[in-house]
């Protein structure tokens, strides 16, 4: 790093990503090689700034100049005016948005209120780091209700009457997978928080537990009660410094008050937590990975079974619960389960928590009821594409989900609607791509995050992602043959057959989707000698009995 | 203080009716005016801790006394980061988008002193909570 | 054990079969000659090293109401469950994993270490495969040659990740582990430290397991030949007692033949001056630890003694129980004994110059490379062991200098030096060592003819055995380990203070030398190193001579020249130290 005078910090995120940021540092690049500033000049790619909506976003160190909307023509002013001469450039800062465009947006927005908040219920209404302000809008009332009124099988009923169903992305019943750990003979059991939020673009996660940290203490206490757990444990990424302050803050003052410790409310019930960090690896949230990864070992996956309501932190029965649905337990407790299963779908009960971020208008954190269309939460509650461009395609379910196109934006959402068309729920990543957006970068830049999350373990995971990379990038510089698709296809349903894991298994579905809705910008790069158009019937060679 | 039974933690929570009331619909018997700044790690990146500095000063230059600077956690529009809600008693809460500092003596002059929203900045709360 | 398992019926490619509940589909499909390929797997049954990381996905195979393949190494068989093993669709997703693997795997079969030897090679050949469609990055580290023992290539890392298992969970010794994540992932040392930073004892476990040449032994054939053709040196070597049983392996011999005769053969033609027998450095070691037994017992001096034939196992205690340092024995290692006395002895006897004589040992063990080159036992060169090559090497040798093994006459090991017993052969197995220390001792003790020499109840494969052997009223208390977590158990007790015993021996590989990391390739197939240990035993029945205080030639070099054992000369010559290292 000797002789670094700059660094050029361009955003990385998902949605910098959708609005071209690889391309401006590409471009920052090739001036810096241009100008022999190569050795002085570092370009660093960097995770979301939290500012997709300005996005691309690049920021100079040291002097701490940060600049919004940057195309990739605007490379040449930031290197030869910024970097070289140590000018700002000033139609490159962040302009307050204009009090017309907010007037505007008011009126936008519809006088009915398409979402709901449960998870989100107390987000930015109380102070987190005051437990009385949490007390005070009825926090800890249902695990009282829970620990002194009812019996652990009347909690456990509620919360499978509700229909709750894992909120981390695969849907699995809670009150199934706290009955499966209820029933586990063993004197220790764990219960265990997954805050190991991952999906780019994604931070629901982090906003409940910044927000409303007691509430995910409440509802692992209430879990804690019905599985016959006394330990619990909260997984959380250390890359959420403030979650993790305000986890620690709430945890100290639940303990200061008996929420937490022993006899709790009066009762033989004990129950404490700690906290563990991960460093960041996306398949950490995969919970035999994260059980690992808690145990000090390698944070890779095992093969299930056993699963960890059988055998899991250290050898005893463990429940992994997401952030999310934690939050939504007390809710349950207090109003009841039919209260939350009256809202939803049939088979996916109450609300669901997504991030929206891409070419939206209102990028944010949006929690609407299941059963709502895609195109109420783009153009009702998102505001529509920005610059009133056309609508593309949508992301759900971050890096293992898939693409959806206009066909579906009516379809009303929920874990197996989703699930039907192609893509997946997921943690509740949401990206909005619009016409100006190309589906194989977009695939690209998938691929690439499950390739380098990819813990290695298995080969298809650990090679196969990487020869997808190679080939998607060997197509999207324009050098690649009907032959490329046909292997890319190949190893796409190979990964998915044979990975160890989620993340494995599911790596290749932003390909699939992709191929399967933009084939034509797939073919469109393909300058192949046979085919210049990219058409006409290619044979595959060495292909058995390959479904696709 | 130890919380031992329901009993208890119900009775801490009706000491504080006023305080939700005011939270929630503007109503009660608060005298206090509320400032709520939106502090978590996506709107403190967008200048929300500027945002807050700036009303605690401002208002302690002003001596408005019985208002209170809050910080909780995020309501999700990331759009109109640093979000700001004022809770007065006898008015619905408002919510304010794009508080930079410099919109800051506006919302205390016009709102907090005048009790007369600044509509250029007000958001239109789409949500429910539960 | 009788145990009554509860018996499931299953179908396997359309074959009913009956099969107890809780094997794996792979076990079942064997019962009924179904072979699924495996790669990463690896199950040595009795010698207790179970690979089952299912991360490989060779086995994969379908079974209908699957959303996608399963594993047939890891997968229960549960009631009704329908196999289809050999699907196209299976075989093209095993295919495909196979050319993953060789698209990251550098393409020098031709003049790799294991060709031939090859487990990725052999199933790429298996598979059919004739092509490797995805080109692309390959893994670039540089080779880790710093050690004196094991080679570790990365790049030929296919991350079976057996070596992780034996290191860590076979042998305790927690030096290998995953570096890295993804497409550059290997198995290495923590942080990625060199192999000699760390606290690897090179038992060579990993070596013996890995299925591709990511580790291997350094070679050293290259040097014996130097040696062989410089007309100035005096060459000598001497082979181990188990490299007898194991090397007509490496001729296509049946596991466990006994060619004693024809690997002297060999050796001669290959051109070395003379030919000796490491077992008549385990006779010495036996009436030095016998002594040193006795010398203990009746001076109430620190017992358990524990036995020190075994490098790895020394360098293990080093690291890993720097306190209990006291009470391994002090002798040196049978063939570092050798050494010392060829270059002492034999060279004044024979009127030559220590430093012309080269003296190469034939091993079936990794760690005596390491242990050939510690400070102590080379500071002084005329008292060492020069070269060590493992029975592989050895084969290669044979073979390069067109030796056709199987078709030798047989000879004998030259004299004198070259007389051996029943008691120094079974050096070579676990349990062998302190039974051949126990039939000395219990006649010096006791002044008794032993009458019956074998100790059956210190025997078998237990990787913790403990027996009670009564020597004229004393009772002995042995315990015995081989694979270093099984010694770790019984160091534990010891430092604990909860177990009690008198002697102790520990080998550092599964089964003893026999199991030894420089061995042919087992393949995972443990019933190899069983029929090497059963050899080993009928080669002790076949010596007239059975127990190592009646080797003639042993007796007759303490007469001459080393005077008492455990005397003066003989701590001088034949006894070393041990020193605290670091745990990394």
């Amino acid at each position: 790093m000797e002789g670094i005078r700059t660094h050029i910090l361009v955003c990385g995120g998902t949605g910098c990503m959708a609005s071209e940021s690889e391309k401006v540092i590409k471009n920052l690049g090739l001036i810096l090689k241009a100008r022999e500033y190569k050795e002085e000049v570092k370009i660093v790619q960097t995770g979301c700034f939290g500012f997709c909506e300005q996005g691309p976003i690049v920021k100079i160190e040291p002097d701490d100049v940060f600049y919004v909307r940057v195309s990739p023509k605007d490379a040449k002013d930031i290197i030869d005016e910024h970097v070289i001469k140590g000018r700002i450039v000033e139609r490159l800062l962040y302009k307050e948005p204009s009090n017309e465009n907010t007037i505007n947006k008011q009126e936008d927005i519809p006088f009915y209120k398409k979402q709901l908040r449960i998870a989100l219920r107390n987000c930015g209404l109380i102070n987190p780091e005051d437990i009385y302000e949490y007390i005070a809008l009825g926090g800890y009332e249902a695990l009282g209700k829970a620990l002194t009124e009812m019996t652990k099988d009347a909690v456990l009923d509620e919360v499978k009457k509700s229909g709750l169903r894992g909120r981390g992305g695969g849907g699995f019943p809670t009150g199934l997978k706290w009955e499966i750990t209820k029933k586990q003979e063993s004197d220790v059991k764990f219960i265990i928080c997954n805050a190991d939020e991952g999906d780019p673009g994604a931070f629901m996660d982090r906003s409940i537990l910044e927000g409303d940290p007691h509430a995910v203490l409440e509802a692992m206490a209430i879990g804690a009660y019905v599985i016959g757990a006394d330990k619990g444990i909260i997984y959380i990424r250390a890359e959420y410094p403030l979650a993790i302050e305000r986890l620690n803050i709430a945890l100290k003052q639940a303990r200061d008050v008996g929420l937490l410790g022993k006899n709790i409310f009066g009762t033989n019930f004990n129950f404490d937590i700690d906290i563990k960090f991960g460093a960041g690896a996306f398949v950490c949230g995969e919970e035999t990975a994260l059980i690992n990864s808690c145990e000090g070992k390698r944070g890779e996956p095992n093969y299930k079974p056993p699963y960890p309501a059988e055998k899991g932190y250290w050898g005893h029965p463990t429940c992994v619960n997401n952030v999310e649905t934690f939050a939504n337990i007390t809710a349950i407790i207090n109003r009841g389960a039919q209260w939350f299963a009256s809202i939803g779908t049939e088979k996916s009960k109450g609300t669901k928590v997504f991030a929206l971020a891409g070419k939206i208008n209102n990028v944010g954190l949006v929690e609407v009821p299941m059963g709502i269309t895609l195109r109420e939460i783009i153009y009702d509650i998102g505001g529509g594409i920005q610059g009133g461009r056309k609508f593309k395609a949508l992301q759900t379910g971050g890096p293992s989900g898939g693409v959806l196109t206009e066909d579906n934006l009516d379809t009303k959402i929920d874990y197996d609607s989703l699930i039907e068309i192609g893509s997946m729920m997921g943690s509740g990543g949401m990206i909005v791509m619009d016409e100006k957006d190309n589906m194989v970068n977009i695939a690209k830049f998938y691929l690439e995050f499950t390739m380098d999350e990819s813990c290695g373990r298995c080969t298809p995971c650990r090679i196969g992602t990487k020869r997808m990379y190679e080939i998607l990038n060997k197509i999207t510089s324009k050098k690649g043959t009907m032959a490329d698709l046909d292997a890319l296809k190949q190893l796409c349903y190979m990964i998915k057959d044979s990975s160890l894991c989620g993340l494995g298994q599911t790596a290749p579905n932003p390909v699939i989707s992709t191929m399967k809705h933009f084939w034509h910008e797939y073919l469109a790069f393909i300058k192949d000698v046979d085919h210049p158009q990219g058409e006409g019937k290619y044979v595959p060679k060495n292909k058995i009995g390959i479904k696709s | 203080m130890k919380i031992k039974s329901i009993d208890e933690l119900r009775k801490i929570k009706e000491q504080y009716q006023d305080f939700v009331q005011l939270r929630k619909q503007g109503e009660g018997n608060s005298e206090h005016v509320e400032v709520l700044v939106g502090m978590a790690t996506c709107g403190i990146s967008s200048g929300a801790r500027e945002t807050l500095n700036a009303f605690v000063t401002q208002l302690a230059k002003e001596k408005i006394v019985g208002a209170k600077v809050i910080s909780v956690g995020c309501i999700g529009y990331c759009h109109a980061e640093p979000t700001v809600q004022i809770n007065i008693k006898g008015q619905k809460p408002i919510l304010y988008g794009n508080v930079t500092e410099a919109n800051v003596s506006k919302i205390i002059e016009q709102h907090i002193k005048g009790g007369k929203p600044v509509e250029d900045l007000v958001l239109q709360v789409d949500f429910e909570r539960a | 054990m009788v145990e009554t398992k509860k018996m499931i019926k299953i179908i396997i490619n359309d074959q009913e079969l009956s099969v107890p509940e809780g094997i794996t589909i792979l076990e079942a499909a064997h019962q009924v000659g179904v072979k699924i390929p495996t790669l990463c797997h690896l199950d040595l049954h009795d010698l207790k090293m179970v690979n089952q990381t299912a991360s490989c996905r060779v086995c994969m195979v379908e079974a209908p109401g699957r959303n996608s393949l399963v594993p047939a190494c890891v997968t229960k068989v549960s009631e009704g469950m329908e196999v289809n093993t050999h699907t196209t669709r299976a075989i093209t997703a095993r295919r495909m994993a196979v050319e993953l693997l060789l698209s990251n795997h550098p393409n020098e079969c031709f003049t790799c270490p294991k060709n031939l030897q090859c487990e990725l090679q052999a199933l790429a050949a298996e598979l059919g495969v004739r092509e490797i469609r995805w080109e692309g990055e390959r893994m670039d580290y540089p080779k880790d040659l710093t050690s004196d023992a094991i080679v570790k290539d990365a790049n030929k890392c296919i991350y079976c990740r057996r070596c992780e298992t034996a290191c860590n969970i076979v042998q305790t010794c927690g030096i290998l582990s995953g570096i890295g994540r993804g497409f550059d992932v290997f198995v290495g040392p923590f942080a990625n430290i060199p192999m000699v930073e760390s606290s690897c004892t090179y038992c060579g476990q990993c070596v013996a397991v890995c299925p591709t040449a990511a580790l291997t032994e350094v070679n050293h054939t290259a040097k014996v030949w130097e040696a062989l053709n410089d007309p100035d040196k005096h060459v000598i070597v001497q082979t181990a007692p188990a490299i007898r049983v194991a090397i007509g392996e490496l001729f296509d011999m049946e596991p466990g033949t006994i060619v004693t005769g024809k690997l002297v053969t060999s050796l001669k033609r290959m051109g070395f001056d003379a030919v000796f027998d490491t077992d008549f450095g385990a006779d010495l070691t036996i009436m030095e630890e016998a002594s040193e037994l006795i010398y203990r017992i009746k001076n109430n001096k620190t017992l358990p003694i524990l036995t020190s034939c075994c490098p790895a196992w020394v360098k293990f205690i080093e690291h890993q129980f720097p306190e209990l340092l006291e009470i391994p024995s002090t002798c040196k290692s049978p063939h570092i004994m050798f050494g010392t006395i060829v270059k002492t002895f034999y060279a004044k006897k024979h009127g030559l110059d220590p430093d012309n004589i080269v003296v190469v040992s034939i091993m079936p063990c990794i760690a005596k490379k390491a242990e050939a080159k510690r400070p102590e036992l080379t500071k002084d060169a005329h008292n060492n062991v020069d070269i060590v090559v493992t029975t592989r090497e050895l084969g290669a040798m044979i073979k390069e200098a067109g030796i056709d093994f199987d078709k030798l006459p047989d000879s004998e090991y030259d004299k004198p030096l070259g007389e051996t017993t029943g008691a120094s052969v079974i050096f070579g197995t676990t349990g062998g060592v302190i039974e051949a220390a126990i039939r000395t001792t219990y006649e010096w003790l006791t002044g008794e003819e032993l009458v019956d020499v074998e100790f059956t109840q210190l025997r078998g494969m237990e990787g913790v055995r403990e027996a009670v052997v009564n020597i004229g009223g004393k009772e002995l208390k042995i315990g015995i380990a081989h694979g270093l977590g099984n010694a770790r158990i019984l160091l534990e007790g010891i430092r604990e203070g909860t177990s009690h015993y008198d002697a102790i021996e520990i080998m550092a590989c599964p089964g003893g030398c026999v199991g030894g990391g420089g061995q042919p390739y087992h393949h995972g197939n443990e019933e190899i190193v069983k029929k090497r240990q059963e050899a080993i035993y009928q080669e002790d029945r076949n010596k007239k001579i059975r127990k190592s205080h009646e080797n003639a030639e042993v007796l007759e070099l303490y007469r001459q020249y080393l005077g008492e054992p455990y005397g003066k000369l003989a701590h001088e010559l034949l006894h070393t130290h041990y020193e605290e290292r670091e745990r990394i």
